[in-house]
């Protein structure tokens, strides 16, 4: 699905953040990419968002080299993603009206993309029907990613893309949205990149967690976490281990 | 936003310390507010509505064509780095030029019809108008533009769902703030050259005829011709931007 070939990427006038950096990502996979702040992880996700270009290297998603962003690729970042100005309702029509405003052109929108207004399924799969009409500044925190995540589903991705999507909710709001994020990826059979600072979210949700260190990064260290997702697995002494050995991993790369 | 009621009471107010001075004044020059109403209800059927039209068409027609002019070249420098390198330059030399010392020129190239003082208006209000829309584009969060993008807009959708509607209000704070110059800007450009406008009308008044109540009336359709502009900002802001009276 997702293919990195000996990347290497650096804003202007800074050392590199990749080099020569190589990654696969098969379809229906669910990543985590952790690492501490500065590491690059948010600058690979906008690399996979289509949002930034690597510098050598090559960077193809579904056979394709992407060289902006990709109609089937959603993005969901921890904030401002909503448009304040519009209702809950207009937000999550948003990328469909874009579209619209484009039509089939292959580059705007998919080709094959059946327009067919699905807003108020996920409105209501989402939770967040009843505040359709409040604009974001009047709703919760959490149904401002709900609102997120309906907008980006509206559009049928194949692929997720979330930057720290859940870091400004609270407990008990990040793990009801961490569980939807895990059963949505699975019934949509989507792939999912998700960044995150926090270790317990990484081994939470990422079937494979890939931990960036001091840059410029090489080769990708990746961490399998086969369990995630089975009932019990969160609080079970694998996911502690797997937690303690992220910890022990990251702390040595900052020391 | 302004409430009316807080309005009304403001000018009680100030129609009390205008009695009070006019009292203590007592001279011709300073007619009471009765007099003045009185005069300005008689010059209703005096050609007033007339010359409030003619300057309301004036300033309306002003306003209209430098926001027609001034948004989009607001959006487009303010959306694009390159351009704002190119153009805000210019920009930042042609704002604090005084435009209104530009009325003999204007006047020598248009002639002395209502297109010359459309213009003045409009070169003093485009520059107001440009620059806090560029201002508006240019601070939208980069994490709200990348996110249009992923959602697969490009430039032309980006201004059409991001730059305009973020830029609305300050459009409408840009106008609030134009109303003053522009009434002040209209009376100037109605002191010549016309025969029609309040301007015309509170000079003709007040220097030729000497008829200061009648002056006052004027100054009144004056201040009533910007405080209906300043109402109908106020609705447009209550009708287009919603988002910025919710609780």
């Amino acid at each position: 699905m997702i293919e990195l070939k000996s990347v290497t990427f650096g804003y202007p006038h800074a050392s590199p953040l990749f080099e020569d950096f190589s990654l696969t990502i098969s379809r229906g996979e669910m990543w985590a990419v952790l690492g501490p702040s500065g590491c690059g992880k948010t600058t690979l996700l906008y690399l996979l968002a289509g949002l930034r270009q690597p510098g050598s290297g090559q960077l193809s998603i579904a056979g394709e080299i992407l060289t902006r962003p990709r109609p089937r690729s959603g993005l969901i970042l921890q904030d401002y993603g909503l448009l304040p100005w519009s209702t809950v309702q207009a937000n999550v029509e948003l990328g469909l009206r874009v579209r619209d405003f484009y039509g089939e052109d292959g580059k705007h929108t998919p080709v094959d993309f059946q327009p067919g207004n699905n807003v108020a399924y996920w409105l209501e799969r989402l939770g967040i029907a009843e505040v359709a009409d409040k604009f974001p500044s009047q709703i919760s925190g959490g149904q401002r990613q709900r609102a997120a995540i309906a907008r980006t589903l509206a559009l049928e991705p194949d692929l997720l893309l979330m930057d720290e999507p859940f870091s400004s909710l609270d407990a008990i709001t990040r793990g009801d949205l961490q569980n939807l994020t895990l059963n949505l990826c699975r019934e949509q059979k989507l792939t999912l990149v998700m960044v995150t600072h926090a270790i317990e979210e990484a081994v939470g949700l990422g079937k494979k967690v890939l931990l960036l260190g001091r840059a410029p990064n090489q080769a990708a260290r990746i961490f399998e976490n086969p369990d995630v997702g089975q009932s019990g697995f969160r609080g079970s002494p694998a996911s502690h281990e797997l937690c303690d050995l992220l910890w022990r991993e990251m702390h040595d790369e900052t020391a | 936003m302004m409430k009316r009621r807080d309005v009304f009471l403001a000018a009680l107010v100030l129609l009390s310390v205008w009695q009070i001075v006019a009292m203590l004044v007592n001279l011709p020059i300073l007619p009471d507010p009765y007099k003045v109403f009185s005069v300005f209800v008689r010059e209703l059927q005096n050609g007033l509505p007339n010359h409030f039209v003619f300057s309301l068409w004036r300033v309306s027609a002003g306003m209209t064509l430098s926001v027609l002019a001034a948004v989009p070249v607001g959006l487009a420098i303010g959306g694009s780095k390159a351009w704002n390198r190119i153009f805000s330059p210019l920009i930042y030399l042609l704002y604090p030029i005084p435009k209104v010392v530009f009325v003999p020129v204007v006047i020598l190239f248009l002639g002395i019809g209502d297109m010359a003082k459309i213009a003045i208006m409009f070169l003093i209000l485009f520059f107001q108008i440009a620059v806090l829309v560029r201002d508006q584009a240019a601070g939208l969060p980069p994490q709200l533009i990348q996110s249009l993008h992923s959602l697969g807009a490009g430039r032309r959708a980006l201004f059409r769902f991001v730059y305009l509607p973020a830029s609305l209000p300050a459009i409408l704070t840009a106008l609030r703030q134009s109303i003053g110059t522009a009434v002040a800007v209209l009376y100037i450009t109605e002191l010549s050259a016309t025969k029609y406008g309040l301007g015309y009308y509170i000079y003709y008044n007040g220097s030729t005829l000497l008829d200061y109540p009648a002056m006052y009336a004027g100054v009144v359709a004056m201040s009533l011709l910007g405080l209906g502009l300043y109402f109908s900002v106020d609705w447009l802001e209550q009708k287009w931007c919603k988002w910025k009276f919710v609780t």
